[in-house]
């Protein structure tokens, strides 16, 4: 079973509605105890970087923290992959997972903000995320802060700067744009963290 | 590179969707799920889906037609029409929409914007624009917003209300012109270049396509994140894909599929 962690940040309906139909068993849930029996984990989220206080409230980010650390497989979507950063400078008082050191930002004036619409991927290779998946193909995107380019980065794209489109490391897997929302290129990202297996 | 997205619209009247000329005269278009999954599988960015006759009869949004269209659908998926309060827009969400698009219940009460945004966040907040040159001052910024689906003038200037719903919240502004709308003779560019000049958010160009080189237009002049059309597409005039790649070969970053 997939627990969706509910942190009632947005709908999670279009998550639910794709992630059953790659096959997945999902549930969403704001209990600490279901995050623990789950096989899987997704953290989607839309919206301010403050909702996730939340996660800390009702105890999930201990279980959430303790779960990847025995292995399990996280997905992080939109503000999901940002929480997986130190924090965001869009709620500087709130800290995120820090599984990765560096803090997201807002994207550099001087364009449209937010980021909307359809961008294309730059592909690492060796990805297990984008297993299947051409280099350059678009997915959908909604945000207005980002989280840099770093070693963890699988997938970069350009919107007047690079910034992390997903990020991978081990059991931990982020995607800052909307794989509900991005076609079979989306579903497939979905099907791959289904089928994802410890190496 | 960030594309051009070409949205494809669904007006749909008691259940069936339905396109009109300058939003008058409703012909019969086809079943709203089997439209928008057709316009998914030939490479619509997103689907809208306008209950056009919702406010005007004071009639809901037609809540299961929606969930039957957005179980097809995994592009985003906005529904506008008959949406008063945040408790409505939460209902529609529940049913499959991404995003909600609010029109006259944001002219009567602005403080809906913020209100459905701070729930479900900005980018799902669609704040739609008609919006009729003056025919005293037909300068673009100088465009009238009407309400009601086209019925009620508000004396409120596009340009105006485009930023207050910016500053309130909204993600993104679809602004129709009025007096293009299904003449199929070209977006209106010079209104649509001045509403999206006034703000940051993106805005999606509504109102009078026809042809491939209006899309052309409104995105090169008329300086649109998004296009959207509703006729061209149903009877089969120009298909989606057919549309993107005669956009590529201008020059317009689109996204086509494998």
């Amino acid at each position: 079973m997939i627990a969706v962690v509910d942190y009632k940040a947005g709908n999670l309906t279009s998550v639910m509605k794709a992630l059953r139909a790659v096959g997945a068993d999902a549930e969403v849930t704001d209990d600490p105890a279901v995050v623990r029996s789950a096989d899987k984990i997704v953290l989607p989220g839309v919206g301010h970087f403050a909702a996730t206080r939340f996660l800390e409230e009702r105890g999930l980010k201990a279980a959430i923290q303790e779960e990847i650390a025995a292995g399990k497989p996280f997905l992080g979507i939109c503000v999901g992959l940002q929480w997986l950063f130190a924090g965001s400078t869009e709620a500087p008082g709130c800290a995120g997972l820090a599984a990765f050191p560096e803090t997201c930002d807002r994207f550099a004036p001087g364009k449209k903000i937010p980021h909307v619409g359809w961008n294309s991927l730059a592909i690492r290779p060796e990805s297990r995320l984008f297993a299947g998946i051409p280099d350059g193909s678009f997915v959908y995107f909604t945000h207005s802060y980002r989280a840099p380019v770093t070693n963890a980065t699988v997938a970069v794209t350009e919107y007047g700067e690079p910034f992390s489109a997903a990020v991978e490391s081990g059991n931990i897997m982020g995607v800052q744009f909307h794989p509900e929302k991005s076609g079979e290129t989306g579903l497939r990202v979905l099907r791959n963290v289904l089928e994802w297996k410890p190496c | 590179m960030l594309t051009r997205r070409i949205i494809a619209c669904l007006d749909v009247n008691a259940g069936r969707v339905v396109k009109g000329v300058q939003f008058v005269d409703l012909v019969d278009a086809g079943d709203p799920a089997e439209l928008a999954a057709r316009h998914a599988a030939s490479g619509a960015d997103e689907i809208v889906f306008l209950d056009i006759t919702a406010t005007h009869e004071a009639r809901g949004t037609l809540l299961e037609t929606v969930r039957r269209a957005a179980r097809q659908l995994f592009v985003p998926f906005t529904v506008g029409g008959g949406i008063r309060t945040a408790d409505e827009a939460a209902a529609v969400f529940d049913a499959g929409a991404d995003k909600i698009s609010i029109n006259s219940a944001a002219l009567a009460r602005p403080e809906l914007i913020g209100e459905i945004g701070s729930k479900f966040g900005a980018q799902a907040v669609i704040v739609a624009i008609d919006a009729r040159r003056a025919p005293g001052n037909a300068a673009p910024d100088n465009a009238v917003v009407f309400t009601t689906g086209g019925r009620t003038p508000t004396g409120r200037r596009a340009v105006e209300w485009a930023r207050e719903a910016e500053d309130r919240g909204a993600g993104e502004i679809l602004l129709t012109s009025m007096d293009a709308d299904g003449t199929r003779a070209g977006f209106d560019c010079e209104l649509t270049a001045a509403v999206s000049g006034a703000v940051q958010i993106p805005v999606i160009a509504s109102g009078g396509a026809g042809i491939a080189r209006h899309f052309v237009q409104v995105f090169r002049e008329g300086k649109a994140d998004a296009a959207l059309a509703a006729g061209m597409f149903h009877f089969g005039i120009a298909d989606v894909r057919a549309l993107k790649e005669e956009l590529r070969r201008e020059g317009i970053p689109v996204r086509l599929l494998c």
